[in-house]
């Protein structure tokens, strides 16, 4: 494969990232996914759509989020600086409100009355059904029945932010299905529904436009990076799961050839058990909700259930540009266990007073390995996605306490 | 070459809509699937719309997820639909079989090599859920290649200028989606899908089907009034997930071959 001049042009009209994205919907959908991207293409020239959407990121969710020195962290590991992103201080909680704020704001222009929206972790369904309180809309929040097991905190935030939740019992009843049913609603209410996807997943133009918001991630980053350092890191790093937070950290970056990118997915119990969600690492090439990208399926076809310890890594595909940029060499995807991802969860917790998301701990614990190697005057800059409120159940369970 | 051409311009020449029969290939199993492909040209199917099952069918209701359910729970695979197709062409060669799915297994099976065996196997149409005509090149090249047409959907959301897009590289007959919803929920309004009809007939030389919404004889009958076939899917899988036996799903099917043979008596 030939080396792009610039891996930040994507993606062509059609909305392919090289080989990957696309438009797979169902005829149904079709006119409404041509009319949503021009509707964004109209908003993304509007200066007054980005003057509000940057009022609301500061005054609403807090940004800029800082950029933290992991000093303890740094010390106990023993090797390169390692620097927190902390998108775990926004409001909600996560990265995830970024997008959300963007798409809603593009769901009013567009004049869309209902707001629905998949969740995995639950993150994403609470920064949707925050900002669908926030703009007075109706919200239907559609989540498999597994992980409204594992994230009841997170249900009833959603039930009181005013949202309905519901329960998808249909397939492995986790993120993807809960994906599936979410778009069969959107095939049923084409005409005053708005879907907001969280992942940067999906048909085009989701994963750009999701990209596109989530990007702010690294934009900071690289601007705080240099007012502190003077110089770009060495590496940056964040978990996948659909990738939304990584992509929003990498894109910054895609174009400075000396800074390393590492991406870290879920590897459950495994990559060499079947019980993982490492898309990138063990999967192939495929076509699932609206975009080919790599995707965690039999040889004829079916697509695979996901592992992981964490619900918002547990889903058995990647955005398309993840793919792409797989393929290309650019970024580099690693995987990490439930168990590395536990003892991240826990050693940051200790030595920095800061309790992470599961799923961002699956990229501490990756830097953590890394960083051990490096030289001290190396520096690296991890995504922490989110806060870890919400897994103390399933912490506590796997530490065998009881709640 | 395609057998949907000829079918529908038999039907034409008798002033006969064509009544168009949905079963998911491998619900329950293989073998009361070869049994029904076997029984259902008596029964009045004029032609047959065999599902291909795939774990996330998204654009299915709740019906004919579950019967995709079934027919992997029994082992059915994208080889062994097409190995039904060809045990059925054994004793048929005039009833056109449309295979209907969603795009990955497909894609995984190899789309020039799925072509090839699927025209050898003897199918005459491909309907692609999720692979609108942005995307199918892929798909409907090679397929066209082997004789098979390329079926497209056209929905109430198809404006004139989509309607050129889905019409462009068309084969076989269009198939008008009557709902926006997924399979066997919602019912339509017969006014409105006469309406459309009219629109699409005006716009293609192509028949003109309609399916998503038809659960009963009576609908059929209205829509094959005016439309060039009526599908029925959800129906007809509902019955099979309650446990009817060969012999009752194909009397049911003969009940609805009926209604629409005898919509323009």
């Amino acid at each position: 494969m030939t080396t792009p001049n610039s891996f930040r042009t994507g993606p062509d009209i059609n909305g392919h990232f090289g080989a990957y994205g696309g438009r797979f919907v169902a005829e149904t959908l079709m006119p409404l996914v041509l009319e949503l991207e021009q509707a964004y293409e109209a908003a993304k020239a509007d200066p007054a759509f980005h003057e509000e959407l940057d009022g609301l990121l500061k005054h609403y969710v807090g940004r800029e989020s800082p950029l933290y020195f992991a000093e303890r962290l740094t010390e106990h590991v023993g090797g390169a600086k390692i620097y927190l992103k902390r998108e775990d201080l926004n409001h909600t909680g996560a990265h995830k409100i970024n997008n959300c704020l963007g798409q809603i704001l593009l769901a009013r222009r567009m004049g869309k009355t209902r707001i629905i929206a998949e969740t995995g972790a639950g993150q994403h369904g609470v920064a949707t059904a925050t900002v669908a309180a926030r703009f007075g809309f109706p919200c239907i929040v559609y989540m498999g029945e597994v992980d409204i097991e594992r994230q009841k905190p997170n249900v009833f935030r959603m039930r009181l932010l005013g949202a309905e939740v519901r329960p998808v019992k249909s397939g492995s009843r986790t993120l993807k299905d809960a994906m599936n049913e979410a778009i069969r609603d959107w095939v049923a209410n084409v005409d005053d529904t708005f879907y907001i996807i969280g992942s940067a997943a999906g048909m085009h133009p989701y994963p750009m436009m999701v990209r596109d918001f989530q990007a702010v991630i690294g934009n900071e980053t690289r601007s705080q990076i240099l007012d502190r350092e003077g110089r770009l890191p060495d590496l940056i790093s964040a978990c996948v799961g659909g990738g939304s937070n990584a992509i929003g950290m990498f894109h910054a970056f895609l174009d400075d050839n000396d800074v390393e990118i590492h991406g870290v997915e879920a590897a459950g119990k495994g990559i060499e058990t079947p019980h993982h969600a490492a898309t990138l690492t063990k999967g192939v090439p495929g076509v699932l909700h609206g975009s080919r990208s790599y995707l965690l399926q039999d040889n004829d076809g079916q697509i695979i259930e996901a592992h992981s310890i964490s619900a918002g890594l547990d889903y058995p595909g990647v955005g398309p540009e993840h793919s792409w940029l797989r393929d290309t060499g650019r970024v580099k995807y690693f995987s990490a266990t439930d168990d590395q991802a536990i003892d991240a969860f826990m050693t940051l917790s200790k030595l920095e007073g800061i309790i992470p998301a599961l799923e961002s701990s699956h990229a501490i614990a990756h830097v953590m390995r890394v960083a051990k190697v490096m030289p001290k005057d190396k520096i690296i800059v991890v995504c922490l996605s989110g806060r870890g409120d919400k897994d103390a159940n399933t912490v506590a369970a796997v530490l065998g306490e009881k709640l | 070459m395609s057998r949907l051409g000829p079918r529908f311009a038999e039907l034409k020449a008798q002033n006969r809509a064509a009544f168009i029969a949905f079963i998911t290939a491998g619900d329950p199993n293989a073998e009361i699937t070869a049994a029904l492909l076997q029984r259902l040209p008596e029964a009045g199917a004029d032609v047959i719309e065999l599902g291909i099952s795939f774990s996330d069918p998204m654009a299915d209701g709740p019906a004919i997820q579950a019967s995709s359910l079934r027919a992997l729970e029994a082992g059915m695979t994208l080889p062994k639909v097409l190995e039904l197709v060809r045990e059925f062409r054994k004793t048929n060669k005039k009833t056109p079989i449309v295979l209907m799915g969603y795009y990955n297994p497909i894609h995984k099976y190899g789309t020039a090599k799925f072509a090839k065996d699927a025209g050898e196997a003897g199918v005459d149409g491909l309907i692609t859920v999720d692979l609108p005509p942005e995307e199918d090149d892929v798909l409907r090249l090679p397929a066209n290649a082997h004789g098979i047409d390329i079926v497209r959907l056209a929905t109430p959301t198809s404006d004139d200028r989509r309607l050129k897009t889905i019409l462009e590289g068309a084969g076989g007959f269009l198939y008008y989606v009557s709902i926006t919803g997924v399979t066997g929920t919602k019912s339509f309004a017969e006014g409105d899908v006469r309406t459309a009809i009219a629109r699409l007939q005006a716009a293609t030389p192509l028949p003109c089907a309609v399916g998503f919404g038809i659960k009963t004889p009576e609908q059929a009958k209205a829509i094959a009034g005016f439309a060039d076939a009526a599908v029925v899917g959800s129906a007809i899988v509902e019955r099979i997930a309650a446990g009817a036996g060969v012999d009752a799903v194909i009397s049911y099917c003969s009940e609805l071959a009926a209604a629409v043979h005898g919509a323009r008596v």
